[in-house]
This record gives structure tokens, sequence and C-alpha cells, in this order.
């Protein structure tokens, strides 16, 4: 608008307002969210397709994950959620110390998750669970009739297809969780800096849309993954 | 340009009603998922997970506040995906042999041992 909107803190030279630059910021931050849609829909796509394919295998497979550390991580990611939108609220409301709190809770809250899944993963490996050629050697239920984690042997190989598309989709979600943690270092050290205010907070809203896209991936894998063999636990 | 929603704050309270909601709809799978209602579980936590989902995307990421460019692309972003889907899923369900193409893994397992035995005297 006026010829001094060059020197409004924050304002790149190419656009001609605040509210341009960040219309701009949000459509392409969208726009990179759909092309992560396609790109995690595949993996459900595959899932589907296997799932209907082997339907007593996946059963048996989400049997073998640790429900309560899953619905933990499905809290402890919502949490971080409201967190990060409460970030962007005092970002938009100017509160410098709120802020800077809220990312840092959102950070730590990402270390929990990531800790959480590594326990996960860690017992897997230990279970001979990890469905790669030399390390896949569950028990077999027709040894083991009262372990609870033990396979039916007609299921061990379609069990551990189910546990690749897991290892595949947790996996993935994982990495972007550790992306996420690197944006979330880098959002902190900017607001210590005090580059974010009530005009200019751009970075902080366009972080958090990414934050919550990989929030909403977890909302589909948490009861896809582990409680479609859920009630198989009520029998025990 | 692009109206007023663009200064809109969205009310502590009401983050905090949708993260409330986004509790309540996890305890409820987590409770559904302990009967066997056989398809109908599948059913359940996905109606749950995309009102979830819903929730997250309106309020939490702002889409309930943003231009109407941002919907647009986000609306066509997830017809595109449901196309992707759907168009994939129509095929395999028309193909009567899907089920046999993927065969049960287990077969080939099984016809191995038995093989050499009639064939003792080997070479």
């Amino acid at each position: 608008m006026s010829e001094h909107a060059e020197h409004v803190p924050g304002l790149a030279h190419h656009f001609v307002s605040m509210e341009q630059q960040k219309e701009a910021g949000t459509v392409g931050m969208w726009v990179f969210l759909v092309t992560e849609l396609m790109f995690f829909g595949g993996l459900f796509l595959v899932y589907t397709i296997f799932r209907s394919t082997y339907p007593l295998g996946f059963e048996y497979g989400s049997f073998l994950l640790n429900m309560p550390l899953g619905l933990t991580n499905t809290i402890v990611l919502i949490l971080s959620s409201l967190t990060m939108a409460m970030g962007v609220h005092s970002a938009q409301t100017n509160k410098q110390g709120a802020l800077q709190m809220y990312l840092i809770v959102t950070l730590l809250l990402c270390l929990v998750f990531l800790g959480i899944k590594t326990v996960e993963y860690r017992s897997k490996l230990h279970d001979h669970l990890f469905p790669a050629y030399t390390t896949y050697n569950p028990a077999i239920k027709e040894a083991e009739p009262n372990n609870h984690h033990a396979v039916p042997q007609a299921l061990k190989s379609e069990v551990r297809t189910f546990l690749w598309i897991y290892f595949l989709m947790t996996g993935l979600h994982a990495f972007h969780m550790i992306v996420g943690a690197g944006m979330l270092v880098g959002l902190i050290w900017m607001a210590r800096k005090g580059k974010f205010n009530d005009v200019y907070n751009s970075p902080i809203e366009i972080g958090g849309l990414y934050w919550h896209f990989v929030d909403i991936v977890w909302i589909f894998l948490f009861p896809l993954l582990y409680l479609s063999g859920y009630h198989l636990n009520v029998g025990h | 340009m692009s109206a007023h929603s663009e200064h809109h704050v969205v009310p502590v309270k009401v983050y905090l009603a949708i993260f409330g909601a986004l509790m309540v709809g996890t305890a409820l799978t987590v409770f559904v998922a302990q009967f066997n209602f056989g398809v109908l579980n599948v059913l359940i936590a996905l109606t749950v997970a995309c009102i979830k989902a819903t929730l997250v995307i309106l309020f939490f990421m702002h889409v309930a506040y943003s231009s109407r460019l941002t919907k647009v692309v986000i609306g066509a972003g997830i017809f595109w995906f449901a196309i992707l889907i759907f168009m994939t899923i129509t095929d395999y369900r028309v193909r009567q042999d899907w089920h046999v193409g993927l065969g049960s893994l287990e077969k080939p397992a099984a016809e191995q041992p038995a093989a050499p035995q009639p064939s003792g005297s080997g070479h």
C-alpha cells in the first residue's frame, strides 16, 4: 500500500502487504501438505488393500502392539497440538514469554513421543518382530499357548506383512516428527530473538500447520494399527 | 485483499474445547475397540478419526477462518485424494481374482517341505 511498507519488520520486499505475504505463505504450506496427504495416502491405500486381503493377520499383528503406549503417544501428540496452537495464539497477541514457553513445551512433547516410539521399536526388535528376513522369528502359538503375544503358525507370514506396514508408516511418521523437532528448535531460536509479534508471525502459524498435519496422520494411524486387534485382548 | 479474516485470533476457549473433543474422541475409539463388532469396528474408528481430523483442520489449523483460496486448495487436494482411493479400491473389487492374485502367503511355504519327499533319489 504505502511506500513505507518495506520498513515493516518481517515483510519481504516482493509483497505488497503483510496480509498478502501471509496468504501466500499459508496457501504454499497447504499445497505442500496436500502432497504429504498423497504421500501418506498411498500407504493408507496399501494398508486398506492388505487388511482386506489378510484380515486375521492384521488383527493378530495389531494385537502384538503395545496399545497403552500407543494411546499415551496419541494423548501426547494431541496435547502438543494444543500447545502449538497456544503458541500461535501467544504470537498473535504479542506475548513473548508465553510464545517461547509453548514452543518449548511442544518440543518436549515431541521428544516424549519419540522416546516412547523408541521403547516400542526396541521391544519389537527384542521379541524378534522386526519383519526383515534375518530378524523375524515370533513366538508360535502352537508351541507357546500361554504366550499372549505368540502368533498362530498359519498367520506368521500375514502378521509379518502387517508389521512391515506398521514399521513403514510409523517410521515415516516418526521421521516427520524428527523434522518437526528441528523446525521447533529453529522457531524457538527465532522467538528468543524477538522476531515474532502480533503483526509478523507467519513462520509460527505455518510451522503450526505442519505440526497439526503430523498430528492428523497419527490420529488415523493409532486406531488402524493399535486398535484393530485390541478386542482379542479382552478374550484373555 | 483477503477480507478481515487475517487478523482473526482464535480464542483460547475454542482451543481448549477442541482439545477436549479430541480427548473424548480418543477415549470413545479405545472404548469401542474392546468389542468385536466385525466390520463396524473399523467404520466407527474411521468415522471418529475423520471427525477428529476435521476439528484439527478447521480450528487448530484455522481453516474455518481462512480465505476462500486456501479452502479451495484444501478441498481440491482432498477431492483428488478421494479419487486416488476410490478408483484403486473399485478396481481391486471388480477383479474377481484379486485375493487369489495376492494369494495366501502360507501356501508356498507349506508346499516346500512336501516337495523333496517323493524325489528321494535326488538328481
